[in-house]
C-alpha cells in the first residue's frame, strides 16, 4: 500500500475572490440587484429619487434671496431665469427669520431666551448624561425652574426668589413637625405651608422686598412670545410640569386604593380620549367660566396649563410603563427592607423607573412638542400663526412653499435629533438590564 | 404549654385613623374623595356664576335651530335649512369615515414600509427610512396643509378638461377625473332599484338604506355561508379519503353567480363623472379636502405603524422560522401559522393606540375645511351660536365615546390573540 | 382670597392678571394699557409687519381710544383673535374691545350681550371671479363652486342667497384669507365670496388683478364696527364717541396737520368743542378735555386713516364708496358734538 497517490503538502495560494463579488461592484451585485423583484425595486427607487429631486434642488438652489416682495422676488425671477416657475423666493425667510424664531419677543431682549435655551441644555446634562457630567451641575437643574420664567418674562427677581421660597417653607415645616409629630402630618402641613406662602404671603412678600430693592429685568408680556420660541417654550414647560402630576397619577394608578385609582384612570383615560384642539378650545373659551368670575388669565398661561395636562395623562401611561417594567423582586426587596411605602418609592422604585422611562418621556416631548403647532388654530402665533400672518402682509401674499419648507425643516432638525437621542438610550438602558 | 389568649381588644380611636394601616389607606380614600367633589363643586358653582354674569344660561334648545350652512362634503342628505343636531351629525360621520379610511390606509402603508424597512436592499430600505422619519418628526398639521397645497397645485382645475385644446384628460378611459377639486369615481346605480328605507322619520339622525345594498349583503352572505359548507364538506372527504377534492372552482362559482345574476336583476349599471358647467356632474367626488386629510394622516400614522410592525417582526426570534421549516412548513404558512400570530401580539396594543391618535388628529381637518364634526359642532355651529360651553362638552364626549369604543372593540380583540399564560 | 389666588398665581408665573371690574374704563387707566382684540391677519385691517408693530384700519380704532383714554396711542396691546375666540375674548374680560371686522348683527347685539359702538367701515359680500368665466352675475353661477371663509356670517348670507335664487352651488370652507386666495388662484374653485372690501384687497395682490372681475351683487350687509361688553355704558360711549370724533374731524376739516393750530382755539364752536377747547365733553366721559385731539393726532381723522391703511394709494386700493362723508354722498354720519 506504498502506492499512496499525490497528496498535496502545502496550501494553494488563496485566490482572489471573482471581481463581481467584492468591491464596490460585489457591494451593489449583494445590495442592489440580488434578484430580478430587487433590481425592479431599485430602479423604481433610483426613479422615484431622480423625480423628487429634480424637482426639489433647482427649486431650492436657483433662488432670490435678497428681495422686500414677492412680486419683486418675481420680477428678479424672470430677469435671471424668464420665469417664476421651479425657483424659490427665500427672500421671505431672510426677511422674517427672526420674527418666525422669536415672535414678538423685542428684539434688544433676544439673548433672553437664547440664554434660557443655553440653560435648559446646561440643566438636562446632568440628568440625560448622567455618566459624563458631574452631578454637581444639578444645582443648575434645580435652580432652573425659577430661572426659565425669570429670563423669560422679566420683572423684578424676587418672584422667582419668591417661588422659590415655598419650597424652603414647605420643607421646614415638614421637618419640624415630623419631628415633633408624624411623617404623615409633616407632608400634609408643609404642603399646606407652602400653597399658604405661594397663594396669600408671597405676593406681600414681593411687593415689600421690590419697594425696598427694585432689582429686575425688564418685563416681557406673554403675548409677545410667538414662533418657534413659543413652541420649544409650551413644550418644556408642559413636560417639566407634567412629571410631578404624571408621578403622582400614575402611583395613584396602581395603588390598592379604589377610589384615588378610579380618579387617576378616569383622569387619564379622559385626557387621552379626547384630542388635543377641544383641550385648546377649552383653554381659549372655557377656562375662565371655570376660575372664579372676575379672573383673567393670560391666554399663553391657560394654554400652558392644559398642554400641561394633557401631557401628564401621557407621561403618566409612560411612567405607569417603567413601573411595570421594573422586576417584581425590586419591589419584594424595598418590602423585606423594611422601607415603607413613600421610602420605597424614594430610594428604590422611582430612580429605576423613571430611569427606564426617560425614552418615553423623550418621545412624549417630541409628540407635544410637535403637537404646540395646533395653538395657531386658537389664534397664537405660533410659527404656523405667523406664516398665516406673512402670508396675509400685501408684500408677501401668495407664498406658501418656502414658508412651509422652513418650518417643516425647523421642527425636523430638532425632532429628528431628540429621536435619536432617544434610540441611543435605549441602546445604552438595555445592555444595562440584559 | 402556654395557654392562648385573646388579644387585648383595642378600643378605636381617632389617631388610627393615621397611623394604624387598616384605617389609613380609607382615610386617604375619603380625603380624596371629598378633595375631589369639592374642587368639582368649585368649579361647577364658578361656572354658574360666570355663566348668570354673562346672561347665556346652560341651554341645548339652539340645537334644534336650523343650522343655516351648507355642507359640501356629506353622507346623507342635508339642507342649510335643518337642524344643528342634523349638521352635528353629519360632521360626526365625516369624522368617521376619514378616521376608518386613514385607518385602513395607515395599516396597508404601514406594513408595507415596515417589511421594506428590512428589505435587503439598502436603497429601498434607506428611503423608508426616509419616509419614515421625514413623517415622524414634522408636525401631522404641516403634513395636512402642504397635502392640501400639493393637491391644489399640482392636480388641474376642471377648467383643463374643457374645448378642444383641453391639457388634462380622464383617467381608466374617461372614467375617472382628477382634479384640484377632488376625486371623480363612477358610481353604482341601479336602474331597477328596489328603493330605500327610511329610518327615524324626520329626526336629526335620519338616514336611509337602499335595500339595493340590503340585497346585495343578503346574497353575498349566503354565498360565504355555502363556500364554508363546501370546504367542510371538502375537508370531511380529506379526513375520510386521503384525497382533497378541487373544489377552488366551485367556490368561485359560488361565490360570483348570485352576485352577477342579483346585479342584473337590479340592473346594474355605472354613473360615470361629465364635465357639465362649472363642474364634473355624476359619480362619486370625493372631495379635495377628504383626499388631503386622509392622505395626510394615513402617511403620517403610517410611519409609526411601520416602526412597530418592524419592531414585532424583529422581536420574533429566528428559531421560530427555523423550527417551522424543520416541521415541513411552506413559507407561506410560517409567515401565516407561525410569524404573523406572534408578531400581532406585539403589534396590536401599539396599534391600537395609534388608530387613537388617527382619529383625535382627525380633528384638524378644519385646517384643511373638512367638514368633520369639529367643523361643525366645534366650529361654525358655536361661532354662529355662541353656546362655547355646550357645544365643546358635547365635542369632547363625541370624542371621548369614539375613542373608548375603539380602544373597547381592540382590548376584545387583543385578549382573543393574547397568549394563555399558566 | 380670590384676589389673592389671582395675586399668587401672578407673582408665580410672572405675569400680570387683573380682574376685570365693573368699570372698564378703570381697568384700562389703572392698567396703564388698552388691551384690544383684532383680527390675526387681515390685510389693511390688522397684520402685524416685519417688527411686530401691528398696522390697519381696524388697528387704528384702537389706537384712538388708547390715545383718547391713556393720551398716548402706542398703550395698546394688541390681542389676536380667532373667528372662534374674538367674542369670548370680550366676554370674559380679556380685551376691552374688540375691533376685528366684525359685523353687527341682530343676534350678536341682543343674544351674545355685545353693544356695537358704531360702524367704521360699511362692507358688503359679494364675488369675485376669473374674467375667463366670462360669468356677468353671481345668478350665473349655477353649480359653481364657492371659496368662503369660515367663522364669519359669510357662510349664512351665502347659503340664503343661493337657496333664495334657488340655484345650486358647492361650498369650500377655508379658514384664512391667504389659503382661499391660494385655492381660488389654482382653480379649486371657480368664485371667491367673503366681503367687498375683502375681494378688493386680495385681488390687488395678484399677479394679474386684471384677469379677474367683481360681480355687480352685493349679497349682505355688512356693517363692520367695533364692540364692547354690554352693561359698561361709560366704556361703550368712549369708544362710540371717540369713533365719531373721527368721523366729525373729517366732516369739519380737522386733520393731524392742522389740529395743533386748530387747537389753539378757532371760530368753530364744533370744533372748539370737539377739541375741548370750549365746554366740558371731555369731562363728561371721564376723559381729559383734550381726548378727542388725542385721538385725532393718533392716526388722523377717519379720511386719513383710511387713506393711509386701505385707501387708494395703498395695495388695498379701496374707493370711500359708502364710507364717504354724508356730505358727499357716503353714510358716514356723526351725531354733533353738542
Amino acid at each position: 500500500m506504498s502506492d499512496v497517490s499525490f497528496v498535496r503538502t502545502e496550501m494553494l495560494p488563496e485566490q482572489a475572490p471573482p471581481a463581481s463579488e467584492v468591491g464596490i461592484v460585489g457591494w451593489i451585485r449583494h445590495n442592489l440587484f440580488s434578484g430580478w423583484f430587487n433590481s425592479i425595486l431599485t430602479v423604481l427607487s433610483l426613479y422615484a429619487i431622480w423625480y423628487v429631486l429634480s424637482g426639489v434642488l433647482p427649486w431650492t438652489f436657483q433662488s432670490v434671496w435678497n428681495a422686500n416682495s414677492l412680486n419683486e422676488c418675481r420680477e428678479i425671477m424672470i430677469a435671471t431665469w424668464g420665469s417664476t416657475h421651479g425657483h424659490a423666493c427665500w427672500a421671505v425667510i431672510n426677511d422674517r427669520w427672526l420674527q418666525l424664531l422669536f415672535g414678538f419677543y423685542p428684539s434688544h431682549l433676544y439673548w433672553r431666551p437664547i440664554l434660557a435655551l443655553i440653560l435648559l441644555l446646561v440643566a438636562l446634562a446632568p440628568v440625560l448624561y448622567s455618566d459624563r457630567v458631574p452631578t454637581k451641575m444639578l444645582i443648575v437643574t434645580a435652580l432652573y425652574p425659577f430661572l426659565m420664567p425669570f429670563l423669560m418674562w422679566g420683572g423684578t427677581i424676587w418672584g422667582p426668589i419668591a417661588a422659590a421660597l415655598g419650597f424652603v417653607v414647605g420643607w421646614g415645616v415638614y421637618t419640624i413637625v415630623s419631628k415633633q409629630l408624624s411623617g404623615l402630618f409633616g407632608i400634609v402641613l408643609g404642603i399646606a405651608a407652602s400653597i399658604i406662602w405661594w397663594l396669600v404671603l408671597s405676593s406681600y412678600f414681593v411687593g415689600a422686598l421690590d419697594s425696598i430693592l427694585p432689582i429686575g429685568i425688564e418685563a416681557v408680556q406673554s403675548r409677545q412670545f410667538g414662533g418657534f420660541m413659543l413652541a420649544i417654550l409650551l413644550g418644556v414647560v408642559a413636560i417639566g410640569v407634567s412629571l410631578p402630576i404624571g408621578i403622582v397619577l400614575a402611583l395613584g394608578r396602581q395603588s390598592d386604593l379604589l377610589i384615588v385609582k378610579y380618579l387617576c384612570v378616569g383622569f387619564i383615560e379622559f385626557i387621552r380620549g379626547v384630542p388635543l384642539i377641544t383641550l385648546l378650545f377649552v383653554a381659549s373659551l372655557l377656562l375662565n367660566l371655570f376660575l372664579p368670575p372676575g379672573t383673567n388669565f393670560d391666554i399663553i398661561l391657560r394654554v400652558m396649563i392644559m398642554m400641561t395636562l394633557f401631557s401628564a395623562a401621557y407621561m403618566a401611561e409612560v411612567i405607569r410603563g417603567g413601573l411595570a417594567a421594573l422586576p417584581r423582586g425590586q419591589y419584594e426587596g424595598a418590602d423585606s427592607l423594611g422601607l415603607n411605602y413613600w421610602q420605597a418609592q424614594r430610594l428604590i422604585i422611582m430612580p429605576q423607573a423613571l430611569k427606564i422611562s426617560i425614552p418615553g418621556i423623550v418621545s412624549t416631548f417630541i409628540g407635544i412638542f410637535k403637537d404646540t403647532t395646533l395653538v395657531s388654530i386658537i389664534g397664537l402665533f405660533d410659527v404656523i400663526g405667523l406664516a398665516s400672518a406673512i402670508r396675509a402682509d400685501t408684500a408677501w401674499n401668495g407664498i406658501y412653499w418656502e414658508l412651509f419648507a422652513f418650518i417643516a425643516a425647523l421642527f425636523f432638525v430638532v425632532c429628528f435629533s431628540m429621536s435619536r437621542y432617544s434610540m441611543y438610550l435605549e441602546r445604552k438602558l438595555q445592555t444595562g438590564h440584559r | 404549654m402556654t395557654t392562648l389568649t385573646d388579644p387585648p381588644k383595642e378600643q378605636f380611636r381617632l389617631s388610627m385613623l393615621l397611623y394604624d394601616t387598616r384605617y389609613r389607606s380609607a382615610t386617604i380614600q375619603v380625603i380624596a374623595l371629598i378633595g375631589f367633589m369639592l374642587l368639582a363643586a368649585w368649579i361647577i358653582s364658578n361656572t354658574i356664576q360666570n355663566l348668570e354674569g354673562l346672561g347665556k344660561p346652560v341651554e341645548f334648545g339652539f340645537f334644534g335651530e336650523p343650522a343655516s350652512y351648507d355642507i359640501n362634503q356629506r353622507l346623507l342628505e342635508y339642507t342649510s335649512r335643518d337642524s344643528h343636531l342634523r349638521a352635528a351629525f353629519i360632521g360626526l360621520l365625516n369624522t368617521l369615515v376619514v378616521a376608518v379610511l386613514g385607518c385602513i390606509t395607515a395599516t396597508i402603508v404601514g406594513v408595507f414600509v415596515g417589511v421594506l424597512r428590512l428589505s435587503n436592499n439598502w436603497l429601498v430600505a434607506r428611503i423608508m427610512t426616509v419616509y419614515v422619519e421625514m413623517f415622524r418628526n414634522v408636525p401631522v398639521l404641516l403634513w395636512i396643509v402642504l397635502a392640501m397645497a400639493i393637491l391644489i397645485e399640482s392636480l388641474p382645475a376642471p377648467r383643463a378638461f374643457r374645448g378642444e385644446d383641453a391639457t388634462a384628460s380622464m383617467n381608466f378611459f374617461d372614467t375617472v377625473a382628477v382634479t384640484n377639486r377632488g376625486v371623480y369615481i363612477p358610481e353604482f346605480l341601479f336602474s331597477r332599484s328596489l328603493g330605500d328605507i327610511h329610518l327615524f322619520g324626520t329626526s336629526s339622525i335620519r338616514f336611509d338604506i337602499s335595500l339595493d345594498l340590503i340585497a346585495f349583503l343578503i346574497v353575498l352572505g349566503g354565498s360565504i355561508f355555502a363556500m364554508r359548507k363546501v370546504s367542510a364538506w371538502a375537508a370531511a372527504t380529506q379526513e375520510s379519503t386521503g384525497d382533497r377534492p378541487k373544489i377552488w372552482h366551485i367556490q368561485l362559482g359560488i361565490l360570483f353567480v348570485p352576485m352577477i345574476i342579483l346585479l342584473v336583476a337590479l340592473g346594474f349599471h355605472l354613473g360615470y363623472p361629465e364635465l357639465k358647467g362649472f363642474n364634473f356632474k355624476g359619480g362619486t367626488h370625493m372631495r379635495n379636502s377628504l383626499i388631503a386629510l386622509w392622505l395626510a394622516l394615513s402617511l403620517y400614522t403610517a410611519a409609526f405603524i411601520a416602526e412597530i410592525v418592524r419592531a414585532g417582526i424583529l422581536a420574533i426570534s429566528k428559531g421560530q422560522t427555523e423550527a417551522a421549516s424543520a416541521l415541513g412548513l411552506r413559507p407561506g404558512r410560517t409567515m401565516r401559522l407561525v410569524i404573523l400570530p406572534q408578531a400581532l401580539r406585539v403589534i396590536i396594543p401599539p396599534m391600537i393606540s395609534n388608530y387613537l391618535n388617527l382619529t383625535k388628529n382627525s380633528s384638524l381637518a378644519i385646517a384643511v375645511g373638512y367638514m368633520d364634526i369639529t367643523g361643525t359642532l366645534g366650529g361654525i355651529t358655536m361661532n354662529q351660536t355662541g353656546r362655547e360651553l355646550e357645544c365643546v362638552l358635547l365635542l369632547m364626549l363625541v370624542y371621548l365615546t369614539i375613542s373608548l369604543s375603539i380602544s373597547a372593540v381592540m382590548n376584545w380583540y387583543n385578549n382573543r390573540v393574547k397568549l394563555v399564560e399558566r | 382670597m380670590k384676589k389673592s389666588v389671582i395675586l399668587g398665581a401672578a407673582t408665580i408665573a410672572g405675569l400680570a392678571a387683573g380682574a376685570a371690574a365693573a368699570g372698564t374704563v378703570d381697568d384700562v387707566k389703572a392698567r396703564g394699557k388698552l388691551n384690544c382684540g383684532v383680527s390675526s391677519g387681515l390685510a389693511g385691517f390688522s397684520l402685524p409687519d416685519a417688527n411686530g408693530d401691528w398696522q390697519g384700519f381696524d388697528v387704528a380704532v384702537c389706537r384712538a381710544v388708547a390715545a383718547a383714554v391713556l393720551g398716548d396711542s402706542n398703550a395698546v396691546e394688541f390681542v389676536p383673535t380667532t373667528g372662534k375666540t374674538r367674542f369670548t375674548a370680550l366676554a370674559s374680560g380679556e380685551i376691552d374691545m374688540l375691533a376685528r371686522n366684525t359685523t353687527w348683527t341682530f343676534s350678536r347685539d341682543v343674544d351674545l350681550k355685545f353693544e356695537f359702538a358704531g360702524v367704521n367701515y360699511y362692507d358688503g359680500q359679494g364675488f369675485m371671479v376669473p374674467k375667463a368665466l366670462g360669468v356677468s352675475s353671481a345668478k350665473e353661477l349655477d353649480g359653481a363652486t364657492v371659496c368662503i371663509q369660515t367663522g364669519t356670517t359669510t357662510e349664512l348670507n351665502l347659503a340664503d342667497f343661493f337657496r333664495a335664487n334657488n340655484i345650486s352651488y358647492e361650498p369650500v370652507p377655508i379658514e384664512t384669507n391667504a389659503e382661499a386666495q391660494q385655492q381660488y388662484l389654482a382653480g379649486a374653485c371657480d368664485v371667491y365670496t367673503t366681503d367687498a372690501s375683502g375681494l378688493a384687497a386680495t385681488r390687488a395682490t395678484f399677479e394679474n388683478p386684471g384677469d379677474h372681475v367683481l360681480l355687480p351683487e352685493i349679497i349682505s350687509k355688512e356693517p363692520l364696527g367695533p364692540l364692547v361688553r354690554h352693561g359698561d355704558n361709560e366704556w361703550g360711549d368712549i369708544v362710540r364717541w371717540t369713533l365719531n370724533a373721527l368721523v366729525s374731524a373729517e366732516e369739519l376739516g380737522v386733520t393731524s396737520a392742522n389740529i395743533d393750530e386748530l387747537s389753539a382755539g378757532t371760530d368753530n364752536p364744533e370744533v372748539n368743542r370737539l377739541l375741548g377747547t370750549e365746554g366740558t365733553l371731555g369731562e363728561m366721559l371721564g376723559l381729559n378735555a383734550d381726548w378727542a385731539a388725542n385721538a385725532i393726532k393718533a392716526g388722523g381723522n377717519y379720511g386719513e386713516v383710511f387713506a393711509k391703511n386701505i385707501g387708494e394709494e395703498t395695495p388695498i386700493g379701496l374707493a370711500r364708496g359708502l364710507n364717504a362723508q354724508w356730505t358727499d354722498g357716503g353714510l358716514l354720519y356723526s351725531p354733533p358734538f353738542r
